[in-house]
């Protein structure tokens, strides 16, 4: 056994941990690009799950399931944004509710399929580079959603950054009465990011179910949505930062177990709220040095647009 | 012991439509179930709710059971109190949160009868009731020490209560009087229920040698992770071998539906005190599920010899002599631990790894 043995179970975990909080959080960075705050995630997430769990079940087909926990996410937030957008409801009041929403929702459609075990997403496997020793079960060795969530951070950090569409979204984001009075649909944007942070929500979820853990269980995703919220803080609004913290949370939990695990003398609930930790004091410094937040924290977040105005 | 922390978000929503289901019919006694879950929980909350169709089933047209599922503990009180008011005559709440609300509606209802699962605090129409969990853990001890060939025996902890830690030092115990070099690890995730960290606790505990896993937890996602990694595992609340055919090599099975259908005998022919009942194996409150096929037969044998001799009292789980786990005596030679000390119990036995949290 070579001394870097250990390494790999740890790392393959933490991978697991960390993928539906990468999908949820870079989600609802577009989202928040666009203005938006959707506290909705966890809901989302919930309907993602159950929607990805059935249809996987039902079918057979993962790709579909996949399809479908997106589908379905992207429906909640299509409802967020109705009511926020058009109706222009309370961002705040209105995704807490979409989360109340969600685990109702999720609770009624999984009823029938609680205690029903479905195999778990099948992971590549190349011959020789699986087995590569060390990076060959992490690198080669994964299922296709995590390979998507490193993907879409690359997709998402290059739209936004590199491309028009990005700038005209950040505009949205930062200034929605300058973007409308230069001619851009404000509220046609937002949606699109609104439905985009849902679709990816809807994925982290059933990553869960598919994946992570393979069944549907009311309520599983056990506040990870929330997690994902505080990460994008975390993150100060960058995407790579949103993986780095993707890793970095799961990771902490992941190596906590395992200090408990190896017998460690170290006090489990102290390693639990680490990460929340962490985003306060993130907070605690950007707000100090607001060039910071200037930078990439978008300036319109939670305000309500009126075209009229 | 904050017993189960589903959100119960929906529990406002389920007072409404859960009483209207009560019903107004007349003639017949009412029997209420207050659920801390969804009795789709596959766990806690739905071994009670089959309780209650035993109830339903058994008294037919005489009695008339409703229920309220996902009841936040804190906001159990008005729900309570409704189904009190709503001429209820016996009242399930079942979970350790429930505590302090039931005694004060049992206060203002000196009528109706209550009981309460897992608590302490009782009054003339309060009973409580919980079940000797540990009597079953105690035989799958004894199997996991026969079945472990790495000698490390995992356990996934929800919150260090005495009610998980006498289960860990019971399975730990028992264990070692049939294989000495067994150690436990313990890794405790501060939740009832999150399937993806219990799960998470699991692959850790494997990762570190560990071949056989126990949960005190109440998702299947630990066996699932035995399952997937090729190691043994034991279900918890409920017969969970659906979710781990392979690797499940027992449950530990909640079973409320006889205590149930007594308690509301008792009510409705006018004998039912207020009582105390720890039940076990004895009472049938505590099963085990079939034993997985893979177990050798004189592992099984050893497993119904523990099972019978804690049933007519031969064997006391807890006896001396053993160790604490800093290796002063836990008890000595032909003493056992009292109840009042189980339900105290805050230090784990010899061959638990770790330090218990505080």
């Amino acid at each position: 056994m070579s001394g870097f043995d250990w390494v790999v179970p740890i790392i393959l975990t933490v991978i697991t941990a960390a993928t539906p909080l990468v999908f949820a959080g870079i989600g609802e960075l577009v989202t928040e690009k666009s203005g938006v705050l959707n506290l909705g995630v966890e809901g989302m997430m919930l309907v993602g799950a159950v929607s990805g769990f059935i249809t996987a079940l039902v079918t057979g087909n993962y790709f579909l399931a996949v399809g479908a926990a997106a589908l379905a996410g992207a429906i909640m937030a299509f409802l967020f944004g109705v009511l926020t957008l058009s109706l222009m409801a309370n961002q705040v009041a209105t995704g807490l509710a979409l989360t109340l929403f969600g685990v109702g929702l999720s609770a009624l459609m999984g009823q029938e399929f609680v205690g029903e075990p479905i195999a778990a997403l099948s992971k590549l496997n190349i011959t020789g580079l699986s087995d590569l020793p060390f990076i060959g079960p992490i690198i080669f060795g994964q299922d296709v959603l995590v390979y998507l969530s490193f993907v879409m951070v690359a997709l998402v950090s290059w739209l936004l950054y590199k491309t028009k569409a990005g700038l005209i979204l950040r505009a949205v984001g930062d200034s929605h009465d300058a973007a409308h009075s230069i001619g851009y649909p404000v509220i046609a944007i937002r949606y699109l990011a609104v439905m985009f942070g849902g679709a990816m929500s809807g994925i982290g979820g059933a990553y869960l179910s598919l994946a992570y853990t393979p069944m549907w269980a009311e309520n599983m995703t056990a506040g990870r949505g929330w997690i994902a919220l505080a990460l994008i803080v975390f993150a100060t609004w960058k995407p790579g930062l949103v993986l780095v913290g993707a890793y970095m949370f799961g990771g902490i939990t992941i190596l906590q177990l395992h200090a408990q695990a190896a017998g460690l003398n170290v006090p489990s609930q102290v390693l639990s709220m680490l990460p929340y930790l962490a985003t306060i004091l993130v907070l605690v410094l950007i707000s100090k040095d607001e060039s910071r937040i200037r930078k990439h924290a978008p300036a319109c977040i939670g305000k309500i647009f009126h075209p009229a105005a | 012991m904050t017993r189960k922390q589903f959100s119960g978000l929906v529990s406002a929503v389920a007072l409404a439509g859960g009483l209207l289901m009560g019903g107004t019919a007349a003639a017949e006694d009412k029997v209420g179930f207050i659920y801390v879950g969804p009795i789709g929980d596959h766990g806690w909350t739905y071994r009670h709710e089959l309780g209650r169709q035993a109830v339903q089933n058994e008294f037919g047209d005489k009695v008339k059971t409703s229920y309220v599922e996902s009841v936040k503990e804190s906001s159990s009180e008005p729900v309570i109190r409704q189904m009190a008011a709503d001429g209820y005559k016996l009242i399930f709440t079942t979970s350790f949160g429930f505590m302090n609300p039931t005694l004060k509606v049992a206060k203002q209802f000196p009528d109706v009868k209550f009981e309460h699962a897992t608590g302490y605090k009782r009054a003339d129409n309060v009973s409580t009731y919980s079940a000797r969990f540990y009597e079953g853990r105690y035989v799958v001890g004894k199997i996991a020490g026969k079945m472990t060939k790495s000698n490390v025996i995992g356990y996934v902890g929800s919150f260090p209560i005495p009610e998980v830690v006498r289960g860990i030092n019971a399975m730990t115990l028992a264990a070692r009087s049939v294989n000495p070099d067994v150690t436990v690890k313990v890794a405790w995730v501060n939740t009832w229920y999150d399937p993806g960290k219990e799960g998470d606790a699991a692959k850790a505990l494997i990762d570190q040698g560990a071949d056989i896993i126990l949960q005190h937890t109440d998702s299947p996602a630990p066996l699932q992770v035995a399952e997937n990694r090729g190691v043994w595992a034991v279900g918890q609340a409920s017969d969970m071998a659906k979710f781990a055919p392979k690797a499940q090599l027992t449950a530990i099975i909640d079973n409320w539906d006889g205590y149930y259908v007594a308690r509301t005998k008792a009510a409705l022919d006018g004998t039912w005190k207020s009582e105390d009942t720890w039940g076990g194996l004895k009472s049938g409150m505590v099963e085990l599920a079939p034993y997985n096929e893979a177990i050798p037969a004189d592992v099984i044998a050893l497993a119904e010899e523990t099972r019978k001799g804690i049933e007519d009292g031969s064997i006391v789980p807890f006896a001396g002599p053993f160790n604490k786990q800093d290796g002063s005596v836990g008890a000595k030679e032909g003493e056992a631990l009292d109840d009042g000390t189980l339900l105290g119990l805050n230090w784990y036995v010899e061959g638990v790894d770790g330090k218990l949290p505080k």
